[in-house]
């Protein structure tokens, strides 16, 4: 599976959509990302690519493409 | 102003009396302004506000209550990305605080720059001295569950200490720790049902785990475990018995403020961080009081840029312990809550609406 794949499907997995809907994917704006779905995504995240994301990172985090910048901070690229 | 994206970096517990205050004056000030040019309910309190004291001390302070009544917010309906409630110990109706990206970011990560101060940078496990429940119906999502969620951030793997029945989790528990042996730990709760559910949970059973790498941090209010007698020594006293915890935060704050809350140190006192302050004021009068004399608590935080909650007048009372010169060597004040105003009648405010 490539980085791209991985990233989309544990967006769909933790926030529970589609994952052709991931990609338009903004926290705070689907009741499926909200502050619980977040959480979940976040570890979801860390599971997939095996890192430890900061806590000021987890709260940038918000939206699809938000994560691919952030997640290149620890070395996976998207 | 302060750029938002600039304020989380400043120093948590460093900066002594006049530096804060100089910090405060500007940015309460201009904060005030900022708030009177975009909602009018608020810029009508102002305009009538009677500039009483000095600096950021003179500007309005709106009852907490207020948000119960009026819908006060600083930005336009589309921006808006969630709204906070809670109901209070009274019940009736709820107070609303309306919040933008950037507000709730700056919340967050305030919160997790003073509770970076005592847990370190690092994530840790975390144990939640709550029950699951309390997250998984996201329609009866509570303050509890949103407490919970917001604290969720400093974690990196967490259980819940309570099934959904409210029973000790004891197989789950064993095995968290047994996973994260020799690891410090991060449990969070809220002191009543840390008290009802999980210290008795452990007396019951007799289940005494070893969370002597524990951090504890607990918040909420003490009103319950007040009307039963339980002293402060008391519930720590309890939890150093039952499962060996010794490093035990209470922490003061409230939905109309969230992420700059006051915690207490290893000597008992709670503490401002650098973006907010308590002062006391005199019932009577609402003059300032002095240090050691009690009153009602007024909370300032740089924060708010949403709503206009960011001078507020609760209904607790407390006193001024000291500023700049704590033992644990945290600068700014402390101070110590002494309980909830018996029968809260803060008006002030709202009566000078009522006026327009």
């Amino acid at each position: 599976m490539t980085n791209l794949e991985k990233y989309v499907k544990a967006f769909s997995e933790a926030l529970e959509v589609p994952e052709s809907d991931v990609p338009a994917l903004k926290y705070g704006e689907s009741d499926q990302w909200d502050s619980v779905g977040h959480m979940t995504l976040i570890a979801a995240l860390e599971d997939a690519f095996d890192i430890m994301v900061d806590m000021d990172d987890i709260i940038d985090l918000s939206s699809f493409e938000k994560g691919k910048e952030i997640l290149r901070k620890y070395d996976v690229e998207i | 102003m302060y750029d938002v994206n600039d304020l989380p970096s400043l120093p948590v517990y460093e900066w002594d009396r006049a530096k804060k205050r100089a910090f405060l004056d500007a940015e309460l000030s201009a904060l005030t302004d900022w708030h009177a040019a975009r909602c009018p309910e608020y810029a009508r309190m102002r305009d009538a506000w009677p500039a009483r004291g000095e600096g950021f001390e003179a500007l309005p302070f709106l009852p907490v209550r207020l948000f119960k009544e009026l819908t006060l917010k600083s930005v336009p309906d589309e921006a808006l990305h969630r709204t906070m409630t809670s109901s209070g110990t009274t019940g009736q109706q709820v107070s609303r605080i309306y919040l933008d990206r950037e507000t709730s970011a700056l919340q967050s990560k305030v919160l997790s720059r003073i509770i970076g101060e005592f847990l370190g940078k690092q994530r840790l496990p975390m144990i939640i001295l709550d029950t699951s429940a309390v997250i998984k119906n996201r329609a009866m999502f509570s303050a509890r569950g949103a407490g919970i969620l917001g604290f969720s951030m400093f974690a990196r793997d967490k259980v819940f200490a309570l099934d959904e029945n409210m029973a000790l989790d004891r197989e789950g528990l064993e095995a968290f720790l047994e996973k994260h042996g020799g690891e410090d730990i991060f449990l969070f709760g809220f002191t009543f049902m840390i008290w009802q559910h999980f210290v008795a949970r452990l007396r019951e059973t007799g289940y005494h785990p070893d969370l002597s790498r524990g951090v504890l941090v607990h918040g909420g209010g003490w009103k319950k475990l007040a009307d039963q007698q339980i002293s402060t020594e008391r519930f720590k006293r309890e939890l150093r018995e039952t499962c060996g915890l010794t490093r035990v935060h209470n922490y003061y704050g409230m939905v109309e403020q969230t992420g700059t809350i006051y915690m207490e140190c290893e000597h008992g006192h709670l503490h401002a961080p650098v973006w907010s302050d308590v002062t006391i004021r005199r019932p009577g009068d609402f003059s300032v009081a002095d240090v050691g004399e009690t009153g009602l608590i007024q909370v300032s935080s740089v924060l708010p840029r949403s709503y206009p909650g960011h001078v507020l007048l609760t209904e607790d009372e407390g006193r001024i312990l000291g500023e700049d010169d704590c033992p644990c060597g945290r600068k700014g004040k402390y101070f110590e809550i002494l309980g909830r105003v018996k029968r809260a009648e803060v008006r002030g405010c709202s009566d000078t609406y009522e006026q327009k």
